[in-house]
């Protein structure tokens, strides 16, 4: 996905004397004949352009605004006021009582619970299931067996059959084995869910390493896990923080699985926002809504801005599964 | 690891053990839960299970009272408008925002992170803003009458006829952003020289769009279509969060369906049989083009 060095049009040189020097470098070979022409008709449509991205990005932009602006208002102003108003008083109450002390069901010790579980479901469930992905990628790659491909096919085309339909078999299981409602379940489920996926991308990356290292090593008398450990693993770190980005937004962001593999007392950060948000007991406070809510999303929104470009790697990754 | 090495040359068997023992969670997960599991499931909705599981045959009885049932057919329909509208929307939207992105404009990256910041926020905190924005008291509404215009009305999560479109305003806000990616990285792969021809041939630009870089991205579209169409059939928190299926079962989805029935109606078979047609509605989107992409298709690659 490489910006730069493509002449698609010749715009860049005629918008603005600044953009000369930018473009130089790459005007040598595309346009001859530089004149005043197309500055006029550029101009307009550099304004479409960059009208039309602005409104796009207003619109994309507004519902954290006024995410912000109602967590920092109180109740009193949002009941009086515009929800697009900036605060009057900015007072950060609701994001303590959120926090700490908003009420789901008969518990008020707030969101601060669902985040520590939602860490306790993540951390482990990113871990394993990268660590058991990486692996099936590798054997997958570099030390086919009969039938591989097989598993493989069943796992990518099991991952767009819908949650829905393998949950109860799954029900079943879990509680055969006595881990229903335990973390450890949720944790299994999160594993199995995210292997076709993570299979998927840790296949084809090792795929495309070179292979005369894989021999090399081999020929120097390392097994399956020496040229895992030592070769795979060292040179793929790029795609194994891709996967942890893929995975901690996915199980952070996990509703479902949430509802119905733990109990109450293990319910994720999702789960006990929708509870406090959508509970129909007393008065409905906005301003702590809003606050739970940006609480809640937080944490993958940090991992967004932090990772940029590889957040978008993760995500076009995501897309080639589905 | 190197006493396996030193055996010479290590026979077939001992150095696929190894990777074969390293596979059993992948053989498990795929030949039990993918396999097992949605095989299980469909020959189940054939039985009568209520509270549990049993196996105990009935037919189709399932099927026929899951299509009398008016919730499931109000799911259907609203599945079936929310999902052609997302997959025109989002497609159209994502689109244009990519081919406006490929204009070597600035700040690219900063466009593209407001765009897709969305993504990375789950259904349950899209649901919930957009509660708040569409809540008729305080929300858009009322800061629309506030500005003078008294007769203003955008109150979809309140009406029963048009709540499925307050769901859809707040999907494409969530998705779109992922769709432009694609698109984006679609359009970066069309080669240069494509453009210059059709510049030299005098041809306006959106004419190339139309009948030159479109119809290369072909591939690009039909992977984009098939991963806006498997998360349409799954849209589940994001009902949940937003309106909780109401106002009265208006904008119910099968989904939300499968889930009560399975965990709160006690209706086993219900549940059954409705995850079963989505995994139908699924099959239907996916099967076509794994043929196409995977079957007859490959010789013209």
């Amino acid at each position: 996905m490489s910006d730069r060095g493509h002449l698609k049009k010749t715009n860049l040189a005629a918008t603005a004397p600044a953009s000369i020097t930018t473009a130089g470098p790459m005007t040598g070979l595309a346009d001859g004949p530089r004149g005043a022409k197309p500055r006029r008709m550029l101009s307009t449509r550099t304004v479409i352009v960059y009208g039309t991205l602005f409104v796009a990005a207003a619109y994309y932009l507004l519902p954290l605004y006024v995410m912000i602006v109602t967590s920092l208002k109180g109740m009193p102003e949002i009941r009086l006021g515009n929800i697009f108003a900036p605060p009057l008083e900015v007072t950060f109450e609701p994001w303590v009582k959120a926090w700490s002390s908003a009420c789901t069901g008969l518990n008020c010790d707030g969101l601060s619970r669902g985040f520590w579980n939602s860490v306790l479901i993540t951390v482990p469930s990113t871990v394993v299931s990268i660590a058991i992905a990486s692996v099936n990628g590798y054997a997958l790659s570099n030390w086919r067996f009969k039938g591989a491909d097989a598993f493989f096919t069943i796992l990518v085309v099991g991952a767009f059959i819908p949650y829905q339909v393998m949950i109860y078999p799954i029900v079943i299981i879990l509680r055969e084995i006595g881990l229903y409602g335990s973390l450890y379940g949720l944790i299994i489920v999160h594993t199995i869910f995210g292997m076709p996926i993570l299979t998927l991308l840790f296949r084809n990356y090792f795929a495309g390493l070179p292979e005369e290292l894989f021999k090399a090593a081999r020929v120097d008398g390392a097994g399956f896990w020496g040229i895992y450990f030592k070769i795979m693993v060292p040179m793929s770190l790029p795609i194994f923080v891709v996967a942890m980005i893929l995975q901690v937004t996915g199980i952070w962001n996990d509703f479902l699985m949430g509802v119905v593999f733990t109990r109450p007392e293990y319910y994720p950060m999702t789960v006990q926002l929708n509870n406090i948000v959508n509970s129909v007991q007393g008065v409905k406070e906005y301003n702590v809504n809003m606050a739970a809510t940006i609480l809640t999303g937080a944490v993958p929104l940090l991992v967004y801005f932090v990772s940029g470009r590889l957040f978008v790697r993760g995500i076009a990754a995501g897309a080639v599964k589905g | 690891m190197s006493s396996n090495a030193r055996a010479g040359r290590p026979s077939r068997l001992t150095r696929n053990l190894s990777a074969k023992i390293a596979s059993v969670p992948m053989m498990l997960t795929a030949v039990v839960i993918f396999l097992g599991g949605t095989v299980w499931t469909v020959v189940y909705s054939f039985t009568s299970s209520k509270l549990l599981p049993r196996l105990k045959f009935v037919g189709l009885d399932q099927y026929e009272r899951l299509w009398s049932t008016p919730r499931w057919l109000v799911s259907i329909e609203n599945l079936a408008i929310y999902g052609i509208f997302s997959l025109v929307f989002s497609l159209v939207i994502g689109f244009v925002l990519a081919a406006l992105m490929d204009q070597k404009i600035r700040f690219e990256n900063t466009f593209r992170t407001i765009f897709l910041y969305p993504f990375a926020l789950s259904f349950i905190v899209t649901g919930l803003v957009w509660q708040w924005l569409l809540n008729p008291e305080h929300g858009i509404q009322s800061a629309v009458r506030a500005m003078g215009w008294a007769g203003f009305d955008f109150d979809p999560l309140y009406n029963s006829s048009i709540v499925i479109y307050g769901i859809l305003i707040a999907a494409l806000w969530q998705g779109t952003g992922l769709v432009m990616c694609l698109m984006l990285a679609g359009l970066r792969g069309i080669d240069e020289d494509i453009w210059k021809a059709s510049r030299v041939d005098g041809i306006p630009m959106w004419k190339t769009y139309l009948f030159v870089v479109i119809p290369m991205m072909r591939p690009v579209f039909v992977t984009t279509l098939v991963i806006i169409a498997s998360g349409i059939v799954r849209v589940y928190d994001l009902v949940v969060a937003q309106t909780s299926g109401g106002p009265g079962i208006a904008s119910e989805v099968p989904a939300k369906y499968v889930y009560d029935y399975m965990f709160q109606a006690q209706n086993l078979g219900q549940g059954f049989a409705a995850s079963t047609m989505m995994l139908i509605t699924v099959a239907i989107i996916i099967v076509p083009w794994a043929y196409l992409e995977f079957g007859g298709g490959r010789k013209r690659v």
